[in-house]
């Protein structure tokens, strides 16, 4: 059997292969062995469950449509676009096959497509699902011959005498060898020339337009023949290159921003070995020891999602209109389908500044509380002082507090909570050893109200890392 | 009540005695600093502005014929040149014009235009090539070579554009000072920040997320405290944009050290009947921009001030089936300011015979020309580090 992991790491776990652990979870992942977890955790995820929407009103009554109707289905398409954001949002606030959603959330980014049409985007996002613990290979070569990449990277207007180059440059640059990794001008000219004649039909059907094909010679990454789209991808997948920037670009988003070499190139042969087998890679990262080690522990930035869905998650937040969830998505830079281009959100330090931290500073009190941080400090200011500065912050509501309107089951927390003992709940609550100044304050703070004292936890910056 | 005295008793009262004594030492300008310090204030007219509706080449049959139902008549319009004349709703920048404050340069853009948005408005935003990504703004990393504090780069808004992003500082959104401070002054917060010390502030994440805070909360007060000085009994128009624009000419005239200030307009994505919308949000920005000129030049600060207004691209010459414009390319850029080195129009007109394969105005000067002579010129800084390479200076300024 193999060693058992402390209640911080399994935390550690969760939060990099999900968002977060529930109490009751904890309790009974501590009774397994680290494999054991692991292999739950690849068991539950077994099973492939595509996101599923209707879009019967989405199809078109008549090939001419006036401009009314063009409207009203225009509307029709966001609106099934928001529905599509929360959709998803649910499915990972429901814990269901997390490890699954997690590595889609993943591949949603580095397949990062921007558009307004919601079948090819829930498509795409189920192409990614599936693959998830797959193959990379498949998932890539699927990826780029869906609706939504061929229109989001213009693939489809790529023509035989008129190239457009767009795909072929993403192609390389973010999605296999990374950039200026390797390639030159010239081979994004003669990939280009190779992914002519791809496109979709009505009904979203990869099809394969011939009239619209190169047929001549290509030379590609010093290879010459008549290649075709599916060869281009197929030499790419040859180079270990990329097997290189996925590795580099997975173990950033799991382990730490700053990357061990060692551990990299160990990885990536593994990887680049194992036909680009994801769940091989992944299972080395989380059965390693290193990854359990405490410079890896607490010192990620959630992203927005990260943070909304683990914060949703145990006290299963009901929000009186659930586009409450869009506007927190859109004011913290992280709404789900809408990247800011195709490179993607940068994650990282580049999610803070000043609006997007007071914010995510002020989420756990305002969706879990109407806004309010207890403050009860008796040493440093009066008491009747501090009384007026409570009176304020309650009866003044900010624009936030009145737009959010969410009920939290706070009942559903507490009554799991095995511990309601000051380190106990901080341990739980942090992922990182809390800074001086924090330790500071939650020294001074009377925890037995454990409903405030669990708000005053998930207000600190430290929360803001997993 | 003097002004110093006032600023000492405000500073005492507010409760900056808790800021740690580090952060401290961030002075206000006293009035004879005030003068001579220069800023920027960019305005960004959001959705794609119809450049070619806005000043019009009214004597140029091409632009006649292209837009048979949506081109403007001579006879409503203010003239600028014998062939160029203004929207009639900028009356107030024609005013401006004829004071000698405003150089309008024409056809600015980039190689390879693109023609989304939100990709257009990325690369106006961070100056970078058509296919290159880049994660921080020209605004940010003029903050990370050149100041000491995010406060130096001010947007008025509630979120902060990537314009604005540095890597090792970001400018510092703010629509409403009152309600920025009023946040980072919640007991819970101020206690946390009263106890922060310097050590804690690390390159590390957490320390980033306390130096974040920390910025915020000496920022937002000393905005607060700062804008309190004055506040302008000169009458805007009532509307969001207005607002923030006398926001920004509270902040300038209470002597607040910021060097860019950010502001956008929204709306001008006219595909339909762009007519009516377009010459509405043209009024709304032209009585604006009027109502901040007379504060300013009230207060004797129009002088340090340069506004430059532009769009993420300009449109089609040829006008749609819908009474509108589809996305376009270059486009004219709008520069006013009181110390302008070259007033009037800066360069030749667009060539309407002569449009790219997308019937797109073609561009002649590189909008990063602009960033540069306004960082070297007018800002005095070295524009080579921060545009990543060396741009034709203009000399409008």
């Amino acid at each position: 059997m193999s060693p058992s992991l402390t209640d911080k790491q399994i935390q550690h776990l969760y939060w990099r292969i999900g968002f977060g652990i529930s109490s009751g979870h904890l309790k009974s992942a501590r009774k397994l062995s680290k494999d054991q977890i692991i292999d739950q955790l690849f068991l539950e995820s077994k099973q492939y469950k595509p996101l599923q929407m209707n879009f019967e009103a989405l199809i078109k009554k008549s090939k001419d449509l006036s401009r009314e109707e063009r409207k009203e289905l225009r509307q029709l398409r966001n609106n099934k676009m928001n529905e599509l954001n929360i959709l998803w949002f649910n499915r990972m606030v429901s814990n269901e096959q997390v490890l699954r959603e997690k590595i889609t959330l993943f591949f949603h980014n580095h397949f990062a497509v921007r558009l307004r049409t919601p079948r090819a985007c829930i498509h795409l996002n189920n192409i990614i699902r599936k693959h998830a613990l797959g193959n990379f290979g498949d998932m890539l070569m699927e990826v780029s011959k869906s609706p939504a990449m061929l229109l989001f990277l213009n693939n489809r207007q790529n023509r035989k005498d008129h190239p457009n180059e767009n795909f072929a440059r993403e192609v390389m640059e973010l999605f296999t060898l990374g950039r200026d990794k390797g390639y030159t001008e010239t081979d994004i000219k003669e990939a280009a020339r190779a992914f002519t004649g791809w496109n979709f039909n009505k009904t979203g059907q990869f099809i394969f337009r011939k009239n619209h094909h190169d047929y001549g010679e290509k030379t590609f990454l010093g290879r010459t023949g008549n290649f075709t789209g599916e060869d281009i991808i197929k030499i790419l997948l040859e180079e270990k290159q990329t097997a290189r920037y996925l590795t580099t670009k997975i173990y950033s988003y799991l382990v730490n921003e700053n990357v061990n070499q060692t551990h990299i190139e160990e990885l990536t042969t593994l990887f680049y070995e194992s036909n680009y087998n994801l769940e091989t890679l992944l299972r080395a990262i989380i059965g390693s020891t290193w990854f359990y080690s405490l410079a890896n522990i607490g010192v990620k930035i959630k992203s927005p999602i990260e943070l909304m869905v683990g914060l949703s998650n145990p006290f299963k937040i009901e929000y009186k209109d659930p586009k409450v969830l869009l506007y927190l998505q859109r004011k913290l830079n992280q709404m789900l389908f809408f990247p800011p281009n195709v490179a993607g959100w940068t994650g990282g330090k580049t999610w803070i500044d000043n609006s997007t931290l007071m914010l995510r500073l002020k989420l756990a009190s305002v969706t879990l509380n109407s806004g309010v941080i207890e403050w009860n400090d008796n040493e440093d200011i009066p008491e009747n002082m501090m009384m007026r500065q409570q009176m304020m912050y309650r009866t003044i509501k900010s624009k936030l507090q009145k737009k959010v309107k969410a009920t939290p089951n706070w009942e559903a927390f507490l009554t799991t909570l095995e511990q309601k003992e000051k380190s106990a709940l901080i341990n739980f609550i942090i992922q990182p050893e809390l800074s001086k100044s924090a330790q500071a304050l939650v020294n001074k703070i009377d925890s037995g109200e454990t409903k405030n004292f669990v708000i005053e936890l998930m207000s600190l910056p430290e929360y803001q890392l997993c | 009540m003097e002004r110093r005295q006032f600023l000492k008793q405000s500073v005492f009262a507010s409760g900056m005695a808790l800021v740690p004594s580090f952060l401290k030492g961030m002075e206000f300008l006293s009035p004879d600093q005030l003068s001579g310090y220069r800023n920027v204030i960019i305005i960004q007219l959001s959705g794609g502005n119809d450049g070619l509706n806005s000043i019009i080449p009214i004597t140029n049959d091409i632009y006649h014929r292209a837009r048979p139902t949506i081109a403007k008549k001579q006879a409503q319009t203010p003239k600028i040149t014998d062939d160029l004349v203004f929207n009639d709703s900028l009356k107030m920048i024609k005013e401006l014009y004829d004071l000698g404050e405003v150089s309008i340069i024409n056809n600015v853009g980039y190689p390879n235009p693109n023609r989304s948005h939100f990709r257009s408005t990325d690369i106006w935003q961070t100056a970078s090539d058509t296919n290159k990504y880049l994660t921080t703004g020209w605004v940010g990393r003029y903050l990370d070579a050149n100041c000491q504090h995010p406060y130096q780069a001010i947007e008025v808004d509630n979120s902060l554009s990537l314009a604005m992003k540095g890597t090792t500082m970001s400018g510092i959104a703010v629509s409403d000072p009152n309600q920025l401070y009023k946040t980072t002054r919640e007991p819970f917060f101020k206690n946390l920040v009263a106890n922060t010390q310097k050590e804690m502030l690390d390159e590390d994440n957490q320390g980033y997320l306390y130096k974040t805070m920390l910025e915020t909360y000496s920022s937002a007060s000393y905005i607060y405290e700062t804008s309190k000085i004055y506040t302008t009994n000169t009458e805007y128009p009532k509307n969001p944009f207005a607002k923030n624009l006398k926001t920004i000419a509270d902040f300038i005239v209470s002597g607040l050290k910021t060097r860019v200030f950010y502001s956008s307009l929204g709306g001008f994505d006219s595909h339909v009947n762009q007519l009516n919308s377009q010459d509405r949000l043209l009024k709304v920005y032209a009585e604006s921009v009027g109502a901040l000129v007379k504060d300013l030049k009230k207060n004797d600060r129009f002088k340090d001030t340069l506004i430059l207004t532009f769009s993420e691209f300009g449109r089609r010459v040829q006008q749609n089936g819908s009474q509108g414009t589809d996305h376009g390319a270059a486009n004219n850029v709008i520069a006013i300011g009181g110390s302008l080195k070259k007033a009037g129009v800066y360069n030749e007109l667009p060539n309407l015979s002569d449009l790219d394969g997308n019937g797109d105005i073609k561009y002649t000067v590189d909008f990063r020309s602009i960033y540069a002579s306004i960082l070297h010129n007018w800002l005095d800084v070295n524009d080579q580090t921060i545009l990543n390479k060396g741009f034709e200076r203009l000399v409008f300024i």
